[in-house]
């Protein structure tokens, strides 16, 4: 099969040249977030690093890293390399621990999100003459905004449909021949299904390919996508802290995603001492952002547990590939494409007046994941009438939904009754079985 | 006046019940009425007993969830219509009840009703004031 490129030069620049732009552009870069970002300049102090130190991509492990805790810390203006009125947008996690993680684009930053998303586009074989449905949500979500600027820069017809409404979907689908569909690969899946349940084959559907991501999902998965929707489905992967999708893409090799590292340089470090590892063991997947403006994290840990690869790709690009990460450093769930932390329900159980224990427990019925919550009763709030004790599930599911963005099935079980091992609750069952 | 209703929180699960009353018996309480509520995940027994605080300490003791509460018992007449008249009063004075549950006297030709309403006194009033017997916490020790 002929392979298309959105960027031929950088997407199969020989490694050593890539080498050298990445250390052209690290040098650049720490000298600027230095320069601009109090914050990360007193990491550096306080470790003795000073910019002239970093003359190479090599020498990026002198620097400090960032985590997580720093972006709450530093909410929301700490890590803000450029003046506001030189950024043209932000977007924002879910709204993680309490506090949301808002990142800030200049016009440059959107332009090299967008191309990172059109890389992923043309290597999903789609081109100008493509119309491309974006099925992902729209608004403070990175998934919406970003497919929709790479389709816009490939040239592809573009539906911006946001998530939901799955008639409507399957309408514009159908009616406007859409050739590509990018979205949760659960909302995938549950499109397949309506389809099915209204007699389309795959073969009456127009969907030739699909770039799913956001969420954990299988080989399995992946299957029963192509059979039901008749398609290639390619994952893609990207998180808000380092611009959105688009920071690895798939090819038609289907063995794992290229990384965009022109502008989104990996590591792979032992999670415990954060020394780097070499290339094909696993750890956690650290990101330097090479060349963004306004939000430029430099070795930001993402706690996914993954691992990379340099190996040859018979697609032609020279592009670091990073496997589908294996697992979380923390306790964060993805529950249908959303962050979810423990600690989460556990502030909501607090603030509703309850004592926080608590069970989450995940599956997957249908391809979709199931998000329940059991809650042990509150001896307060008990009452003898049944409509009082399901409204309390219900205002709870419902303070839950308000942190979370997504809605749990609350439970109230009897006090004392979830599980403790060794005295320690065990807090989330997920049955869900993944990669 | 009122009785004392308990009110147990139970999962609904396999087992459940037959522990709530496997716990009563040990204790030697005696269970005059008993209804339960249930959802999907969960149940709602509501149990009249001839020793309540036995059964609250026993059951608490077992990490059940129990709540003591006031509820009205009446008695009524065993016969067609009787108990229409009843809620007919309580329809008329304007009380709503929340649920009610009815047992039979082993003796006399008499029902028992259990009443969950929202104002007792209210409730007791309108049902003195239409000559109905109200049953006390005494007429349960004898039941």
């Amino acid at each position: 099969m002929a392979q298309n490129y959105y960027q031929k030069e950088i997407e199969t620049m020989p490694v050593e040249d890539l080498k050298k732009l990445q250390s052209e552009k690290i040098v650049k870069q720490v000298k600027h977030v230095y320069e601009n970002v109090a914050y990360y300049r007193n990491l550096m102090d306080e470790k003795g690093v000073k910019p002239e130190d970093i003359q190479s991509i090599d020498d990026l492990h002198k620097l400090p890293f960032i985590s997580k805790a720093d972006l709450r810390d530093a909410y929301p203006y700490g890590l803000l390399a450029k003046p506001l009125n030189e950024c043209v947008r932000i977007h924002s996690t879910s709204g993680t621990t309490g506090r949301r993680v808002v990142a800030f684009y200049t016009q440059n930053d959107v332009d090299l999100w967008e191309d990172c998303c059109a890389r992923a586009i043309v290597a999903a074989g789609c081109d100008e003459k493509d119309v491309c449905q974006v099925a992902y949500g729209y608004g403070l979500f990175t998934g919406g905004a970003g497919l929709h600027g790479g389709s816009h820069k490939v040239g592809s017809l573009t539906l911006p449909m946001s998530s939901g409404n799955t008639d409507r979907q399957i309408q514009f689908m159908m009616d406007l021949n859409a050739t590509l569909i990018c979205c949760t690969p659960s909302y995938a899946a549950y499109i397949g299904e309506t389809l099915k349940e209204q007699g389309y084959k795959p073969e009456d559907i127009p969907l030739k390919a699909g770039i799913f991501g956001a969420e954990p999902w299988t080989e399995e998965m992946r299957r029963g996508i192509e059979e039901t929707l008749g398609i290639k489905a390619y994952d893609i992967y990207g998180l808000t802290e380092t611009s959105g999708p688009g920071v690895a893409f798939e090819c038609c090799e289907q063995t794992g995603m290229h990384v965009n590292e022109d502008h989104f340089y990996p590591e792979i470090i032992d999670p415990d001492t954060g020394e780097v590892l070499p290339e094909g063991e696993k750890g956690e997947l650290v990101f330097t952002a090479l060349d963004k403006e306004a939000f430029p994290l430099l070795r930001y840990r993402t706690r996914d547990i993954c691992v990379l690869s340099r190996k040859k790709c018979s697609c032609g690009r020279t592009l670091i590939k990073m496997a589908k990460p294996m697992g979380r450093t923390d306790d964060m769930l993805i529950i249908r494409g959303v962050n979810v932390f423990p600690s989460q329900i556990e502030t909501v159980l607090l603030n509703e007046g309850y004592q926080p224990n608590y069970q989450i427990v995940v599956g997957r019925v249908n391809n979709t994941d199931t998000f329940d919550v059991n809650v042990e009763m509150n001896p307060e709030q008990f009452t003898d009438i049944v409509s009082d004790v399901l409204a309390m599930e219900k205002s709870l599911a419902n303070a839950m939904k308000t942190m979370l963005g997504i809605n749990p099935t609350v439970h109230l079980v009897a006090p004392k009754s979830i599980a403790r091992s060794e005295g320690k609750a065990v807090r989330v069952i997920d049955t869900r079985k993944l990669v | 006046m009122a009785i004392k209703q308990l009110t147990v929180f139970v999962e609904n699960k396999k087992g459940t019940m037959v522990s709530v009353t496997d716990i009563l018996s040990q204790n030697n309480v005696n269970i005059r009425a008993l209804s339960i509520a249930e959802t999907k995940d969960f149940g709602i027994l509501r149990l009249i007993v001839n020793d309540d605080k036995t059964a609250i300490k026993a059951l608490t003791d077992k990490d059940y969830l129990v709540k003591s509460i006031d509820v009205v018992g009446v008695k009524i007449g065993d016969a067609p219509g009787k108990l229409t008249t009843a809620l007919d009063v309580l329809d008329k004075a304007n009380i709503n009840v929340e649920y009610l549950y009815a047992f039979m006297a082993r003796t006399e030709k008499h029902a028992y009703v259990v009443l969950r309403v929202g104002n007792n006194a209210e409730a007791e009033a309108a049902l003195e004031n239409a000559g109905y017997h109200l049953i006390t916490e005494a007429d349960i020790c004898k039941l």
